[in-house]
């Protein structure tokens, strides 16, 4: 009978992708409850020491899947990997963070089994002897609560920081199981990855980030943000969509696409607040949120919000700032 | 080269949305619907691969009658013909039973590359594409943001986490998920929009085996995500009082001016 939690662990050439952590702090929290063990899975070639950075962690064990086609990610051969280890484990669950590189093979790999992800769920807590996942929908205007049938394996990704990588729990050693695999056709051939030329504009360190989105509806109106700014001494960026309009470049972009921040003051302009752009400023210190959509999900996080016309707030607001700096 | 070109509909994104009664779903009686902001982006770049090497572009949707407005404008846009998967209530079909509808509808056309947006603007799986393409044996990049297809190969560009990229090169067939943003959506002409209604939209009707399979992933309810700050809102509706209140309330609450 299927049993337990297995966790995929993310790294890049046997540097460990953080995220990872949040996904054994799942299968750790949620594991304690439904009193199902959690076990680890290191896809690699095999002279990496991932798997014993990871043994200690609290685990059954840690399944350390080997082949020189591992070396480097492609979705065909992680597909095949985990679809290996998954078939040798027979795990109740298979938990893994929503990264993008999750996103690239875990639906090939769950499709395998006839099934498809619960993805990006925001939380989960066990009900009896059920798990309900939460995800948002609508670009994170609603929340939606999931029930799986509970046929093995269940597969689930959670949002990045919907657990914490300083709550995986620390334990006595797990042993390592080696497995050597072989691996099908990779029809995919990838090269290196690369960042684009130095980023121009570092946001990640200013005070103040004023921030537009939709709602400033043409590029004529971004004067009024940049006005802001200034008399707050902040640095101007944006939502996605403004970037993508090449309204304002890409290095003033935040989001999961872009710089993720936290500056002391975070205002902002016409932004509802997907998820994407979420993660990348939500802990800011103090949040503003100006909009004219009352449910938009930027009103969730805000500390101070005002509903209503940024064309409005915006002027009154500079205003009133530059009187109290005496400007 | 022939393109198949997955598109979703989906509510507008201004539309202000209410709960069913059953707390399952949106009540979609009165909304505005639109196109699933990647799956435009999907629809420019196969236009531009036409352009670029000639062939056709096809475009898919699945849903009741009103996903005609999709088609018809994607049709203006510059898509050759299209396939409509006529379904009333296939909202709530998993990703998994999504793709193997939709990977049906497309088999028999042996695309040479299929496209889809990189996830919906309403379920948001983000699943969909790279299930038809394990399912149709096809070879797959997500999250492209940019795209070199010569007739037998192709390179793309893939969007990883915190700038950074990668490259991928792969042989055709194969499918791609879009990101949104890669390159500029162009508009419906007049003569486009005359021309579309002359074009194919051709119907097909899945099996009931599969619109009635029970999804593996049953949504038990929706709601309005619960707050994590208390949010002081400001002016009352009156934007310039809320404005002047913020910024006193920044100097001497927050003290962060």
């Amino acid at each position: 009978m299927s049993n337990g939690i297995l966790v995929f662990i993310e790294h890049r050439a046997g540097t460990l992708n953080k995220s990872s952590l949040e996904a054994i702090a799942a299968a750790q929290t949620l594991g304690s409850a439904l009193q199902q063990t959690a076990t680890a899975a290191v896809l690699g070639d095999a002279n990496i020491n991932l798997p014993q950075e990871i043994s200690s962690y609290e685990l059954d064990k840690v399944v350390f899947a080997t082949s020189p086609k591992l070396a480097d990610y492609t979705p065909d051969a992680y597909a095949d990997g985990m679809e290996q280890v998954i078939k040798k484990i027979d795990p109740a669950f298979v938990f893994l963070t929503h990264t993008y590189q999750v996103r690239d093979f875990a639906p090939k790999l769950a499709a395998r089994f006839g099934k498809s992800l619960i993805s990006d769920c925001i939380r989960a807590q066990v009900v009896g002897d059920k798990l309900t996942f939460t995800r948002r929908i609508f670009l994170g205007k609603l929340d939606a609560d999931v029930t799986s049938d509970g046929a093995a394996p269940v597969f689930a990704t959670f949002q990045t920081g919907a657990y914490r990588p300083d709550q995986a729990k620390k334990g006595s050693g797990a042993p390592v199981e080696n497995l050597a695999l072989e691996i099908g056709d990779v029809r995919m051939i990838p090269e290196a990855p690369f960042q684009e030329a130095k980023q121009a504009v570092d946001l990640t360190k200013a005070d103040v980030i004023v921030a537009i989105g939709r709602g400033i509806k043409s590029k004529d109106n971004i004067a009024l943000a940049e006005k802001l700014a200034e008399v707050l001494g902040g640095d101007l960026a944006a939502s996605r969509p403004i970037c993508d309009a090449e309204w304002l470049p890409i290095d003033r972009q935040i989001g999961s696409s872009g710089q993720t921040v936290s500056p002391k003051l975070y205002i902002a302009l016409g932004i509802s607040g997907a998820i994407q752009h979420l993660v990348g400023m939500k802990n800011s210190g103090t949040i503003v949120a100006i909009n004219k959509d009352a449910e938009a999900p930027i009103f969730d996080i805000a500390d101070y919000g005002i509903v209503g016309d940024l064309f409005e707030a915006v002027p009154v607001l500079t205003e009133e700032i530059k009187k109290i700096k005496g400007l | 080269m022939k393109i198949l070109v997955m598109m979703k509909q989906v509510a507008n994104k201004d539309a202000i949305l209410r709960i069913n009664k059953e707390a399952t779903w949106i009540e979609e009686g009165d909304l505005s619907f639109e196109v699933s902001e990647s799956d435009g982006y999907a629809l420019e770049e196969a236009l531009r691969v036409r352009e670029k090497l000639g062939g056709e572009v096809v475009v898919c949707s699945m849903g009741p009658q009103r996903v005609k407005s999709v088609i018809k404008d994607a049709l203006a846009r510059g898509a050759d013909r299209a396939i409509h998967v006529v379904g009333d209530n296939l909202a709530h079909v998993s990703p998994y039973t999504a793709a193997t509808i939709l990977a049906d509808a497309i088999r028999d056309e042996k695309p040479d590359l299929v496209m889809t947006g990189l996830q919906s603007d309403d379920h948001g799986y983000g699943q969909t594409g790279v299930i038809m393409a394990e399912l149709l044996g096809l070879p797959h990049a997500t999250i492209v943001i940019e795209l070199d297809a010569a007739a037998d190969k192709l390179r793309v560009k893939r969007e990883l986490e915190s700038g950074w990229y990668q490259w991928y090169t792969m042989p055709l067939p194969a499918l791609l998920t879009i990101q949104s943003g890669i390159s500029q959506i162009r508009y419906a002409t007049l003569k486009g929009i005359m021309a579309a209604k002359k074009k194919e939209i051709k119907e097909v009707t899945p099996s009931a085996e599969l619109t009635g399979r029970a999804s593996h992933q049953k949504i038990e309810k929706i709601y309005l995500p619960q707050k994590t700050k208390q949010t002081q809102l400001l002016g009352n509706g009156d934007a310039k009082a809320g404005a002047a209140e913020l910024a006193q309330k920044l100097h001497s609450e927050a003290r962060v001016i």
